[in-house]
Parts: C-alpha cells; structure tokens; sequence
C-alpha cells in the first residue's frame, strides 16, 4: 500500500495530543451515540409505543361503561398515566450495553480516558430522551380519546417529564443486571421486574377499591403514589401533596436502582 | 535508547492456574515486537494487563513511562489498541466510531477532522467509511480497528492478532500498515500472534510464550540460528525407533526428531546430507511420501523448546507416540537467546 504524498503522518507532522475530554464532553459524547442508535433499532422502540397503545384502546375500550357506572369515574382519564407508565417503564439501551461488553466496544471504551460514569450516565441521558419522546404520542392518544387536563398545557409538560423521570429511574434495574452480568438473557428478564410494579398497584381500579393482600402491596408500591400524582395532573387540578408523593416514591425507588446500577458499574469497571 | 515496555516478573493467575507466569520484557521505543505463541499461550492476557484492563496478580509493569497499576489513566493517553477482537460497533458507521474515538481523548473539532482523515489514508476504507460498520467485511473492520487504535496519535500501539481470521491479501495490507506505522512514524509496535511468517515478517524481535511463560527471546534470525543450520523433514508413512535411530548414524547428522508424522533431521549441510539421508530412510524400509530441505523457522524454534509445533491449537501427539512435553524451559531468561533446549525432539 502507497501512502499519498501529502499525508502528513511522518515523524515531522503536527502531532495531537490525547487529553481527558472532560466530563460534560464524555457524558455528551457517550449520549449522542446512544441517541443516534435509537432510529437504528425501531424493533427496540416501536414496541414500547404499541404495547401501551394497545392497552389504553382495549381498557378504555372494555371498560369505560363499567368503571363509569360503578363509581362514576371517567377511565379514559384514569387510564392515561398507566399508558404512559406502560410505555416509559422498562425502555434502555441495557441490551445495547450488554452487546458493547460481549463485543468488545466496551472494553474500547475503558482504554480510553472516558471517565467511567459517563459510561452509565450517557446511556441513561439517551433513555431519557427516548422516554419522554414515547411519552408524548401517548397524551396525544389521550387527548384524541377525548381527555381533558385539568392542569392545562403546563400539566401535560409536567406529566410527561413526571413519566419521564419515573422511566429514567427504572432503567437503573436493567443496567445494574447488563453491568453485572453482561447477558442478554438476563437483561431481557428483567422486564419481568416490570409487572409486579406495574400491576400491583392501581391500574385499573382507585386505591379505595383494592382490598386484602393487593392493597397492602398497592401501599408499599410506588407505583400508586406515582399513579396518584399522574391523575392528579389529569383529573383533579394543581395537587402539591399527590405531586410531591409522587415525586418522592420517584426518588426512593431511585436511589435503589441508581444505587444498584451504579454498584454494578464500579464492578465491571474495577479492574480484577 | 528509552524503554517504551517494561515488565518485571509480571504474572496473571485465575484459580489455581497463571495464565502468565513472571515474564520480563524490555521493549525499546520504535520497536516492532512480535510476541509469539499458540492459542491459550497467555499472550492476550499480558496485552490486557499492559493495556490497563487487567490487574497483574504479581509484577510490575510500566508502558510509556507510567506504571500499569498506579497510573493507568496515563498510560491509556499513549496507547492505542486494536484487541484480538474487532472491537468495533455495527450500528455506528466507520466514521462516527472514529469521531467518538476522538472525541473521547479529547480531541477539538479540528484536531478531530484532521486526524480522522489522516488514519482513513492510512487504513483505506474507502467509501465505506460512511456506512454501518455492520455491513464491513472482517478485513475492513480490521483496518477501521486499527484506525481507532491511532486517531488519537498514540506512541505505542499493542496489537492483539490482527490478522487472525483475515485472507491472505487482507493479511498483506495490515503487514504494510504496521511497517509504515513503525518507518514513518516511530510508533512502538506490540504485536502478538500465532503466525510465524507474521513475527518473522514484522518484529525486530521476537518473544515465544508457552504456557504463560517466556521460553525464548530476540532476532527473528538469532533465534533461528540458536536451533542448527538447515532442516531436513521427511514425511513417512510410520516413525519408529528404528528409523530414527538409523538417520542418527547418517553422517553430517547433528539431530534428529519426530513430530506429527515428520522426521526432522538437523544438518549444517543439509545439502550435502540430502542424499545420505535419503538413503538411510530407503533402507529403513519406511515409505517417505516427501522430503524437503529447507532453513529453520521460527516454527523450529518453538517445537525445540517446547516439544510441540507453534501453529496447532492444542499440542500435537509426538511422531513418537509419547505424550506431549511441557514447556521445555521454564524460567528461561529473557533477555538474551532461546532457553536450552531439552525436548526429545530437540537435536539429540
């Protein structure tokens, strides 16, 4: 092979030097290529937007008459925040991550001077991003359906960031399982993680309407409080107690799955 | 001349077993070393220690000036590395994995284009570079592999088999670029791999693993001297005591050896010692279905020290019918020629 008689890589050229880029630059860097991966895979995408649409239709569809004349209560608006819960719930690039560690992408990654929290962060900025984008189409869906916000156009912003808040803090648990094991097979079970959380809780029925062992789960859930605040935004008006509620079961179940995600790095990046 | 690569007694164990087992290296700035070995030698694994993804077990290590273990965050900034494994990203394009390369060693956006135009000349990719990596064949994400291992202008770069699995051609581009790497450039090549021809085409000198463990070390052209002059091999259709023992009688004979199915007789005139040889085999009464004289290999090298060919996965059963050796020289030094040899295939 010629090399061209311009090319500048002699021993003479200007040389660059390599340097830490500096950590917004990382976590920017690590992010674009997440989110610039997400129209790559719409089998990873398109699934998350159907499943929750799916629902609504069929729920609202199957039991609006019947929620309504037994308690009066409007189900396309009950509905709302479990299809958007639906939808956000469980989105990651973790089975991304567990192909970077088997391929060896991820490794590339920690020969550079990246710093190594940006490797999770970066891929957390993605999901979020992506979570909020899978929020919106659903209040649009609502908002065909007929739903009315009682808070307004500020109430649907705040809904969606809620529900995208909430998502962001779920994908601790895929990433801790990918960083700690680095298998597809059990990154992909950890969507079962999501139907306990998703189902024993009020989904389809007001907290008061749960009885025996599923209100007492339904208690400790934080689901039903972040459920309570996403209805609050639709049915009742400015709630600061429904929202705060709502924002503090965010904060507990986050810090359990940060924490865990975050263990699960430090593991993976440790050199043994 | 400044050491580029040093290593003291490093080791790796996992379980019970060292994977690398107290190796010295001293590897000069703008060498090409050729680190030689089989497959499970434990050559991966002493890359990956360097590279400051594994913690050695014991040793020490230092590259570019910086030691491994206290300072890997220094060391990753002038290192580039291309691992056994095309460690790439098939949903990125050539070019975007080489911008995030860049970006990551904190490269500013001219530094970034420039760069990345430099190592697409140098590893020709083409139009390809705009695609997803996914549709590359092996040899071009090789060379999109190498080309992220220097975006960011490193002064040593540690190859890990770079051509295994490549076709011939695919194989001769890469030998080109790592020559022109280290002519033009200065860059300090650490090279490892199974093929002789690749060692004996590239490195200034060669280090031979077996078994974690260092058994030979320097020229390509000293280490093969080390075993004799010319070889002689015959490939017979049965090797028995009887044939062995009677080519030992052969004059100009220095040695003689079996191994898989070949007699290998050792002569400083092998041309002169063709015939006698020849005969000796006739009379033996064995059928020889090729004989060939040629120079000692780096091959030779190995199967001296070790008892068992260099290319073969795993140890080859002895034309003898004895079990395969262990490493022949366990601790031998590193720094100057091949360990003594004590196979039976060794030149008796």
């Amino acid at each position: 092979m010629t090399l061209p008689a311009d090319l500048a890589l002699d021993a003479g050229r200007r040389r660059v030097h390599a340097r830490p880029a500096g950590f917004v630059t990382d976590l920017l860097s690590v992010a674009l290529r997440a989110v610039r991966q997400i129209p790559r895979e719409p089998d990873s995408v398109i699934p998350a937007l159907l499943v929750p649409v799916f629902f609504y239709v069929l729920n609202v569809g199957a039991l609006s008459k019947v929620t309504h004349a037994a308690a009066g209560i409007d189900f396309k608006a009950f509905e709302l925040p479990v299809a958007v819960v639906f939808a956000v719930t469980g989105v990651s690039r973790a089975s991304a991550l567990v192909t970077d560690i088997q391929g060896g992408y991820f490794d590339r990654l920690m020969m550079t001077p990246v710093r190594r929290l940006t490797l999770l962060l970066g891929l957390m900025t993605a999901d979020f991003v992506l979570v909020m984008a899978l929020a919106v189409p659903v209040v649009v869906l609502g908002l065909l359906f007929g739903v009315h916000f009682a808070t307004g156009v500020a109430g649907m912003a705040v809904f969606v960031v809620l529900s995208g808040i909430w998502g962001l803090t779920f994908t601790g648990l895929p990433y801790a399982i990918a960083l700690k094991t680095g298998s597809p097979a059990a990154v992909n079970s950890s969507f079962l993680l999501f139907f306990p959380i998703t189902f024993l809780t009020t989904t389809f029925v007001p907290k008061q309407a749960l009885s025996g062992w599923l209100a007492a789960v339904a208690f400790y859930n934080p689901m039903t409080y972040i459920l309570a605040g996403l209805r609050s935004l639709v049915s009742n008006g400015w709630d600061g107690v429904a929202l705060g509620e709502a924002l503090l079961a965010i904060a507990a179940f986050g810090v359990l799955s940060l924490s865990l995600a975050l263990a699960a790095l430090r593991g993976r990046v440790q050199r043994r | 001349m400044t050491a580029a690569i040093v290593t003291e007694d490093i080791g790796r164990q996992y379980g019970q077993q060292w994977a690398v087992d107290g190796v010295d290296l001293s590897i000069a700035e703008g060498e090409i070393y050729g680190f030689l070995g089989p497959n499970g030698a434990g050559k991966s694994t002493l890359v990956r220690m360097l590279c400051t993804l594994l913690r050695p077990t014991r040793g020490a290590a230092s590259v570019a000036g910086h030691d491994v273990v206290k300072h890997p965050e220094l060391v990753r900034l002038r290192i580039g590395v291309a691992l056994q494994d095309a460690a790439l990203d098939d949903r990125q394009t050539g070019r975007e994995l080489l911008d995030l390369q860049a970006r990551l060693y904190g490269l500013d956006r001219g530094e970034r284009l420039e760069r990345v135009e430099q190592v697409l000349r140098l590893v020709d990719i083409g139009d390809a570079i705009d695609r997803r990596i996914g549709t590359y064949s092996g040899g071009m994400k090789r060379r999109l592999d190498l080309a992220a291992a220097l975006v960011h202008d490193p002064d040593i770069v540690f190859l890990d088999e770079p051509t295994t699995g490549l076709d011939p051609v695919s194989r001769a581009a890469v030998w080109e670029e790592v020559r022109d790497l280290n002519a033009r450039q200065g860059i300090t090549i650490f090279l490892t791999t199974q093929y002789l021809e690749e060692a004996d085409e590239l490195a200034h000198r060669v280090g031979i693993i077996s078994k974690g463990k260092l058994v030979a070390e320097g020229r390509p052209d000293e280490l093969k001297r080390s075993v004799g002059t010319d070889v002689i091999v015959a490939k017979v259709a049965d090797v028995t005591e009887d044939v062995l023992g009677a080519l030992r009688t052969v004059p100009g004979v220095d040695g003689v050896g079996a191994s898989r199915g070949e007699i290998i007789v050792h002569s400083a005139d092998g041309a002169g010692a063709m015939s006698p040889v020849a005969l000796a085999l006739h009379q033996s009464g064995t059928t020889v279905t090729s004989l060939t004289l040629r120079t000692p290999t780096l091959d030779d090298v190995f199967l001296e020290l070790t008892g068992s060919h260099l290319e073969a996965d795993a140890a080859p059963e002895r034309g003898d019918g004895a079990p395969p050796r262990a490493d022949a020289a366990p601790g031998a030094p590193s720094g100057g020629g091949p360990a003594p040899a004590t196979g039976e295939e060794a030149a008796s």
